[in-house]
């Protein structure tokens, strides 16, 4: 129900979002009709509840987009640099798995989408304990293998205090 | 905007920070354009794709939204940054396994230790 | 400025199309085609502002939107595609 509910919310919002028109009735109407129904069947599809999703997370996720981004402009002057400049900044294509200690399809979805989304470095397989990774650079595979990024997304799942790489086998979905 | 910070932000400012925003964001489309066309192999090409996606992409957007101020504008340019945002590494990560699943090497790539036990 | 900008997004969109007309594989055009369907979004933003058209961006969302499955629909096929491949030939039917 909380699932129906909040895809109805931020589907009438997109609607309203792109409609722009708030004080025409029949629009609102439509826009309400349908919200519901696709919200409907979006529960019909998803099986809510195995993707490890919990509130507190929203809190927590300001802090890591802010993080997140700071290091996809980093990325991004590497890799222009290693574009403009390959005889001082050469490439060095690395590929490897490095363990993914998230305990959720959530928490591993996260890790992979950044690790995507970071230009130098993307995510090509996400297995239950590791990530096959290609990466543009050695530098940004170790920076990678170094851990920074799986530990915060690690702390945006299961809280600050949560002790780091503690991995109980805890069901994955 | 104008009520609100009248000195700091003249129109004239506003106008140069979108422009160096823009600029930027074509700079670094041009740059990962460049290195799709000069990278060696596939894998490497995902790589510079990348810039294209998210910085450039982003900047160029920043750039439009200081153009627009606070309207329903700046809204949907911010919704079309998330959307893009969102999707390029899925979009990405398709790619590459795609790309494994048709048997293409990552011909230049040393393989990397794994760092840990698995 | 704006218009210095769509010509900027439109040198970045022949460099993509080159890399597509290149390949060699099929990831390499379909990897182009996915960054040309960004720019374009881009372009329609930006030629929104150009002609001070903002009704331009519901079209750049819807693109971005079409643009993101039908990348994703192609990619499903020529992964299966690839395995079907891979797997020995079905005699006859």
């Amino acid at each position: 129900m909380l699932y129906f509910l909040s895809l109805f919310a931020v589907l009438f919002g997109f609607w309203l979002l792109l409609s722009g028109l708030w004080d025409h009735g029949l629009l609102l109407g439509l826009g309400l009709i349908s919200s519901a129904f696709v919200a409907w069947i979006g529960t019909r599809l998803e099986r809510p509840g195995g993707d490890g999703f919990e509130p507190g997370m929203l809190l927590r996720l300001p802090r890591y987009l802010g993080w997140l981004l700071v290091a996809i402009v980093q990325a991004n002057i590497d890799v222009v640099r290693r574009i403009w400049d390959p005889v001082a900044h050469p490439i060095s294509p690395v590929t490897g798995r490095l363990p993914a200690s998230q305990r959720t399809r959530l928490g591993k979805t996260l890790y992979a989408n950044s690790i995507t989304l970071t230009p130098g470095t993307v995510a090509i397989e996400v297995s239950d304990a590791d990530v096959l990774v290609h990466a543009l650079s050695r530098e940004a595979f170790d920076d990678l293998a170094g851990g920074e990024m799986e530990r915060r997304v690690l702390a945006l799942e299961c809280g600050a205090g949560h002790p780091a790489g503690h991995r109980d086998g805890e069901a994955q979905g | 905007m104008d009520l609100l910070l009248p000195p700091l932000f003249p129109d004239l400012l506003l106008d140069l920070l979108s422009m160096a925003l823009l600029i930027g964001g074509v700079f670094l489309g041009i740059s990962g354009a460049v290195g799709v066309i000069r990278f060696p192999d596939f894998y490497t090409r995902v790589h510079a794709a990348g810039v294209t996606d998210t910085l450039s992409a982003g900047m160029i957007l920043a750039g439009l939204m200081l153009q627009a101020g606070f309207t329903l504008v700046t809204v949907k340019l911010a919704f079309i940054l998330l959307f893009l945002w969102l999707t390029s590494p899925v979009a990405s990560h398709a790619l590459a396994r795609a790309a494994t699943h048709t048997g293409a090497k990552p011909v230049t790539a040393t393989s990397g230790e794994p760092s840990s036990s698995n | 400025m704006f218009a210095a900008t769509a010509i900027g997004i439109l040198v970045v969109m022949a460099l993509a199309l080159a890399r597509a007309f290149l390949g060699p594989t099929i990831c390499d055009r379909i990897l182009a085609v996915n960054m040309f369907g960004t720019k374009t979004v881009l372009l329609i933003a930006v030629y929104g502002f150009l002609t001070g058209r903002p009704d331009f961006l519901d079209i750049a969302i819807t693109y971005a939107l079409i643009n993101f499955i039908g990348v994703i629909a192609v990619l499903k096929f020529v992964e299966g595609l690839a395995d079907s491949e891979r797997q020995p030939r079905p005699d006859e039917f």
